[in-house]
């Protein structure tokens, strides 16, 4: 038994060795593999902070990872085919400087969590989970219908977008803006639930009547959660296509809002460090096990399924002393 | 576009309808006795159709085919609720989505790991091809027709059996007041199974009916989960009534949109980009209604506040 304090040193001290561990090898292909990992991480961290701390069981958060990727699919493409992205009233160019993508995929996907936010959060519990479900399935249809941007096929960037001073073709430099990202958000959230802003949030989740008592507009504090929330997955989304190059409507699909939850309970609800432990374990699970049974899914399922009935907490709650409570 | 062409569009809506209610009112019926918001559901309409090709693959005949999709579904319920459903009851509505997620997992997987990735056909019987011609001189696909007639007598079936039999009553106690009924005696868990297992049989009659017009295979079973889902937001959870409104809405919504959405586009806009914006509106469509229900009603036009 450790404290988590340590255990998430640990962990941050292994997302540094293992790639840096890599690169003295050679493995060019495990670098990629923690990528995925930390940007899975970061997707489970933005999803968290509504779920864990908030207790908003959003299974639609595929439309803000889908929205960051296609954000970068749509501006690297334009940037590529050196068309405009629009000419009246003024023109609009496509870009592949990194900075100015992350920027579009984050406004773009806090406005989309707004507006899917401020209908899904009129309702609660399992209509709540139906809608953002319902919600996040309607992008996914529409992406395969709007022929524009590769409809069903997708879109392929054929460079790596550009950050300045840094070659992201190379492996470990793109696993540096990752992971740097992923502390500066980390670093971020955890300031955020220490705040006033947090402290109420995981009051209202704890207990609503209370909140609206002592005058909390509970309903506005979880549209902003929902906000920041969906913000942060639509950056990551925007990461995961830079990654593969390549965007396509699977990034919307509600297996991708499964995905995400599953890193989320394997690590640890409303743990800080949980979706980070959660994705690199999914990741692990998915090289090893993939690599045993073509069905490797069905290991899965019942891991999950283990974990849910019997280890609640995950694996962040069995490793760790101190039990931070979240409300059922 | 002609009167008969959007009155066939309206039957086969009617019928699209019928089927999303035969997945919704097992969902929702779950959901008001039990409070569970089952996943899986999706997956035990898979089964069914499987079960259902497999059958008829073997025997040849489409009614054995129908009666496997509905044993099969039914047990395939039963177990799933005896060995992970009945430790969910008492859980938040995370860890119900989770592990319910988790048996998708498992069913898809183990569905592939025994019939192959490629999908089955299941073939519509002989004495069911072909068409008819309705009063009024609309030809019309006969079985797409008794879809829709099968579809009906289930909701009757299921209205009398809730409204006017013992186990509908206790049915309809078990949503009201579940320690109650327990402290008069009825035994409550088998109450869940039998639930359960009708919800489960439902919508393996449902998979296994859609499976003759379309194909079976891995994953057919989550896209009409979804559908069923908006169903219920829109019906109202735990109302029968409000599945079946819900059901036949989404239907006539999604089938009329992908059909007359383009040419109302086309009326003021050139014949391509109206088709492309038409159909890709009409993919919205049924969420767009969803939003607008939940705008006015967020507890569905049946549900209660």
């Amino acid at each position: 038994m450790i404290r988590e304090r340590y255990l998430n040193m640990m962990v941050l001290a292994l997302l540094v060795l293992v790639p840096a561990y890599a690169v003295l090898m050679d493995e060019p292909f495990t670098i990629t593999l923690a990528t995925r990992a930390v940007i899975f991480a970061l997707a489970g961290v933005g999803l968290n902070l509504a779920l864990g701390q908030g207790g908003l069981v959003s299974f639609g958060h595929a439309a803000y990872f889908g929205m960051g990727g296609y954000a970068m699919g749509i501006l690297a493409s334009h940037a590529q085919n050196y068309e405009p992205l629009m000419e009246v009233p003024f023109v609009i160019e496509g870009t592949n400087s990194m900075p100015v993508i992350w920027l579009v995929a984050i406004v773009a996907s806090a406005l989309l969590a707004l507006l899917i936010g401020a209908l899904s959060l009129r309702t609660t519990g399992v209509y709540f989970i139906m809608v953002t479900l319902a919600f996040g399935q309607m992008f996914y249809y529409f992406t395969i219908s709007w022929p524009a941007y590769g409809g069903e096929d997708g879109l392929s960037i054929y460079v790596r977008n550009q950050f300045p001073g840094l070659n992201t073709l190379d492996p470990i430099q793109f696993y540096g803006i990752c992971f740097v990202l992923l502390l500066a958000v980390l670093y971020g959230v955890n300031r955020l639930n220490k705040s006033p802003f947090g402290l109420a949030l995981n009051g209202a989740h704890q207990n609503e009547e209370r909140a609206l008592t002592v005058g909390i507009n509970v309903y506005r504090l979880r549209l902003v959660a929902f906000v920041i929330s969906g913000a942060i997955t639509g950056l990551a989304g925007a990461l995961f296509a830079d990654l593969n190059r390549f965007v396509s409507p699977t990034m919307f699909s509600w297996g991708v809002s499964g995905e995400i939850m599953i890193f989320i309970i394997l690590g640890g609800v409303a743990r800080l460090f949980g979706p980070v432990v959660g994705a690199a374990v999914y990741i692990m699970l998915e090289h090893f096990l993939g690599g045993l049974s073509e069905y490797w899914f069905i290991y899965l399922g019942v891991i999950l399924l283990f974990v849910v009935l019997f280890a609640k907490g995950g694996i962040i709650g069995g490793l760790s002393k101190k039990e931070t409570r979240h409300a059922g | 576009m002609t009167t008969i062409l959007l009155i066939e569009q309206v039957l086969n809506g009617l019928q699209f309808g019928v089927m999303l209610f035969l997945m919704a009112a097992g969902l929702t019926l779950i959901f008001g006795v039990m409070g569970l918001i089952n996943l899986a559901h999706g997956s035990l309409y898979m089964i069914g159709a499987f079960a259902a090709a497999a059958v008829a693959a073997w025997t040849g005949n489409f009614l054995l085919a129908l009666m496997a999709s509905l044993i099969v579904a039914a047990i395939a319920g039963a177990i799933i609720e005896l060995t992970v459903i009945r430790r969910l009851y008492d859980r938040d509505h995370l860890d119900q989505v989770l592990a319910t997620f988790a048996l998708i997992l498992i069913f898809s997987e183990a569905t592939r790991w025994v019939f192959g990735s490629f999908p089955l056909f299941l073939n519509i019987p002989d004495a069911l091809k072909g068409t008819i011609i309705l009063p009024g001189g609309i030809e019309y696909s006969l079985y797409r027709l008794t879809i829709i007639l099968i579809g009906l007598a289930v909701a009757v079936g299921l209205f009398l059996l809730i409204s006017k039999t013992r186990v509908g009553m206790r049915i309809r106690a078990g949503e009201n007041d579940r320690e109650m009924i327990g402290a008069l005696g009825v035994d409550i868990s088998v109450l869940y199974t039998m639930v359960f297992a009708l919800g489960a049989a439902l919508a393996g009659l449902s998979g296994a009916l859609v499976g003759a017009i379309q194909s079976v295979e891995v994953g057919m079973g989550e896209p009409v989960l979804i559908l069923a889902f908006v169903v219920i937001v829109i019906g109202g959870i735990g109302s029968i009534k409000g599945a079946l409104a819900g059901a036949i809405l989404v239907g006539l919504t999604d089938t009329l949109g992908r059909t007359m959405l383009p040419v109302i586009f086309g009326t003021f806009m050139e014949a391509s980009s109206a088709t492309t914006v038409g159909s890709a509106l009409a993919s919205m469509l049924i969420y767009i209604l969803m939003a607008g229900v939940l705008l006015f009603k967020p507890t569905g036009l049946f549900g209660k506040a």
